[in-house]
């Protein structure tokens, strides 16, 4: 099943299977090291349940959730 | 590069660029080897303008360059193409990319671009006494090994730690460094473009990629800095037009070359740090519980509330003590003053210009405001360092969000609580144009420190009134950050209006970085931000104090048809005044108060003084107030027009330089002000109506 970074519940890890973003969007996340094949853990949401914060690459980084919906991910335990 | 001029003082000296990923303590490496005190934060891309300084080394003299922090070299952001630009033709003999031991993997990404560009690199790692904290060990002479330049891993906060630094710059010798391999049908196209790069300070193999990616800033400035523009040869076109073949075979076009060569970076760099960084990577559990009480539903925000009283209670009884004694000093100086003049047979009117108007004007600012800012300063520097501040951030996001703008807004924003020109200078940290707009325009409706006593002195007189004590201290911290609740509402409605009028358009992507929760060292903290955070602001704000004394005293004291000029303007002003709530002088005291928002409580009083003078800072200015027709409601209009009208002039100063646009700059000045008319009339007409006084 396809699903999406932004179905991540906090406490969850997957791995990246593939980004579906347009190009400016897509360079930011590279440049934070999400690429395919990153492990993401979800860590947590703010207040308002929007930005959630990402542990990637050992930095915790906020992805409002808009700009991770063309993440694709493979869950991992 | 053009806008940076390096002081060498002799030939044997040599430049060392600082480059490092944003909040990697690049800035803490620069002050400690440099002695300058430029100032670091804990939050990504503090650094925006370069700052240099120098260090001696036991062979030469090296003269560092601090770049600003980024992620990578792809010139995605004006700061991304200021270190680029810096690394490739600002001259400097080595490259030092610091990096944070705790995510060293992800820093590696800047290691390897930077390596591409040139061999001459010094790879730092910083926070290595956190990483240890956290479980994590770094193998150095492995990581040197694998990258062909040395490693060196500090502690930069320990300064001791830095003369591993040192020696590594003296020891310094080139060599062949790690090369990142990229798939195939790049290699290869790399591999036919190379041959016809012209040998040059560039390094080939990065410029033939760069092409490749076509990177058209970079052409830009090759076109800017080379003599002769190889960029345009009949040999480069082709073997361009050769290279692009294999490339299109391979389906890597457009944003697809530039995907491959960021993985085959990311990956490199997990190769890298393979078996010589272990354990760790893990965000600790301390952090983990942090966030869950400082962004959870429940508390996130009664914290932030509770957090903004607790500042300003503490700044405003702090500073009520000091401020009584720095006024009676500095009160009292000024009868010597007199008597200096007085023996010397001044004339009156001299000495009433300079000691009345000029000294005294200066007298008040100087203790009405640095109490307060001396606390205040620090304070936010302390959650600055803390790394509260990108949580508040995170936690205004979504709000930002609804009005199209960047979350990285709310951080600006609590830098405009400082100074809302280093707030709107620090808009560079937004890369959006757009959403920059956004944030600068909106950021003087936040009141800065030197609104902050003028909003004191009339919330203690109208709203605290009889009581006393602790009890008045926290209603007024209370009522000051209502206040300032109603600021960041208002911009909140402003940016949503901007976004929807004069700068439409959608949010753009937004990351933003939540640093580890450090333990701010208190005691430096309240040096440094006293050195340079509070006695640059008073510095600025005495030098405007300091003429618009004279030009007030001369205002009120100069009579045409026997009405002080003063009277003049306020008499013509008062009318417009009067719908808003409030009367001619106040009116009068904002505009005059256009270099300064200090002074304009001094001005208003001594409008009101029949003598033209400014009394005492211990007089009873609610008795002052009320004799001159003040209510409740002219207090909460006055309230209101302090926090939203016009920015002062260094302000507006500042957004005409970071927009480079007058029409910005008046739309800056003008959204405030419509903003603070509007509320100030719809209040009084409430006022008026329903018959409160």
């Amino acid at each position: 099943m396809d699903l999406r970074l932004n179905q991540l519940k906090p406490g969850e890890k997957a791995t990246v299977t593939g980004i579906e973003t347009e190009s400016a969007l897509r360079r930011r996340l590279m440049d934070i090291g999400l690429v395919e094949n990153t492990v993401v853990e979800c860590v947590g949401k703010s207040p308002m349940g929007d930005p959630v914060a990402y542990l990637i690459r050992g930095a915790v980084i906020a992805i409002r959730s808009r700009d991770c919906s063309g993440i694709s991910i493979r869950k991992s335990g | 590069m053009a806008d940076i001029d390096i002081k060498k003082r002799s030939d044997e000296d040599l430049v060392v660029a600082l480059a490092g990923n944003p909040n990697v303590g690049k800035s803490t490496v620069f002050n400690a080897l440099t002695g300058m005190n430029q100032h670091t934060g804990n939050w990504a891309g503090k650094t925006v303008a370069t700052a240099q300084g120098s260090c001696k080394g036991q062979k030469r003299t090296y003269h560092f360059v601090d770049i600003p922090g980024t992620y990578s070299l792809m010139a995605h952001s004006a700061e991304e193409e200021i270190a680029r630009n810096f690394i490739c033709f600002g001259g400097s003999n080595i490259t030092v990319v610091v990096c944070d031991a705790t995510c060293l993997e992800r820093n590696m990404n800047l290691v390897l671009q930077t390596l591409e560009i040139t061999e001459n690199v010094i790879v730092c790692i910083n926070l290595i006494d956190e990483a240890k904290r956290k479980g994590i060990s770094i193998d150095t002479d492995l990581l040197s090994q694998r990258l062909g330049v040395p490693v060196i891993a500090i502690t930069a906060r320990k300064r001791t730690s830095l003369s591993a630094l040192i020696d590594a710059l003296d020891e310094f010798s080139p060599s062949v460094p790690y090369r990142v391999r990229y798939p195939e049908p790049i290699e290869r196209a790399i591999s036919i473009i190379e041959p016809v790069i012209p040998e040059g300070k560039i390094n080939a193999r990065w410029l033939s990629l760069r092409l490749l990616d076509t990177d058209t800033s970079l052409e830009n400035e090759i076109r800017k800095f080379s003599d002769k523009n190889f960029l345009n040869s009949p040999d480069l076109i082709l073997a361009l037009s050769r290279a692009k073949v294999h490339l299109d075979k391979a389906d890597l076009t457009g944003d697809k070359i530039d995907d491959a060569i960021v993985t085959s970076l990311v990956n490199s760099a997990h190769e890298i740090c393979k078996d010589a960084v272990s354990g760790g990577g893990k965000y600790s559990k301390t952090d983990h519980s942090l966030d869950k009480i400082f962004t959870s539903k429940l508390f996130g925000y009664p914290i932030m509330i509770l957090l903004l009283i607790f500042i300003f209670w503490l700044t405003v009884t702090g500073a009520n003590y000091p401020s009584q004694l720095l006024s009676d000093f500095l009160f009292g100086i000024q009868n010597k003053l007199s008597d200096i003049f007085i023996s010397a047979n001044a004339p009156t009117w001299l000495h009433d210009a300079l000691v009345l108007g000029v000294y005294r004007v200066l007298a008040w600012v100087v203790s009405v405001m640095l109490p307060p800012m001396a606390i205040f300063f620090p304070l936010f520097t302390l959650l600055e360092d803390s790394g509260l501040l990108p949580r508040i951030a995170y936690n205004l996001d979504k709000p930002f969000m609804l009005s199209s703008a960047c979350g990285k807004q709310a951080l600006t924003m609590c830098m405009g609580f400082g100074c809302n020109a280093v707030g709107i200078t620090g808009c560079r940290i937004i890369d959006s144009p757009r959403e920059r707009l956004l944030a600068i325009l909106t950021n003087s409706l936040v009141p800065c420190n030197g609104r902050f006593p003028s909003l004191v002195t009339v919330i203690t007189v109208f709203f605290i009134g009889s009581a006393s004590g602790m009890v008045a201290s926290i209603s007024s911290a209370a009522v000051l950050s209502a206040i300032i609740i109603l600021g960041i509402a208002a911009t909140f409605t402003a940016t949503k209006f901007l976004s929807l009028t004069f700068l439409k358009g959608m949010p753009s992507a937004f990351t933003l970085e939540m640093p580890p929760y450090r333990r701010p060292q208190i005691l430096k903290t309240l040096v440094r931000s006293v050195f340079d955070r509070t006695l640059f602001v008073l510095g600025r704000a005495v030098a405007v104090a300091a003429p618009a004394g004279l030009i007030i005293w001369l205002a009120s004291n100069i009579n045409i048809n026997g009405l002080t000029v003063l009277q003049h303007i306020a008499d013509f002003l008062d009318p417009l005044a009067r719908l808003m709530g409030l009367d001619g002088v106040i009116l009068t005291a904002f505009i005059l108060g256009l270099p300064a928002n200090e002074i304009v409580i001094p001005i208003m009083l001594m409008a009101y003084s029949s003598l033209g003078t400014l009394p005492e800072i211990s007089a009873d200015i609610g008795l002052i107030l009320t004799e001159n027709g003040w209510t409740k409601t002219t207090a909460l209009c006055f309230i209101l027009f302090c926090l939203m009208h016009w920015p002062c002039s260094t302000s507006l100063i500042t957004v005409k330089k970071e927009t480079g646009s007058i029409k910005l700059t008046v739309l800056a000045a003008l959204l405030p002000t419509v903003m603070g008319i509007i509320a100030c009339m719809i209040v009084a007409e409430i006022a008026r109506v329903t018959g409160f006084c």
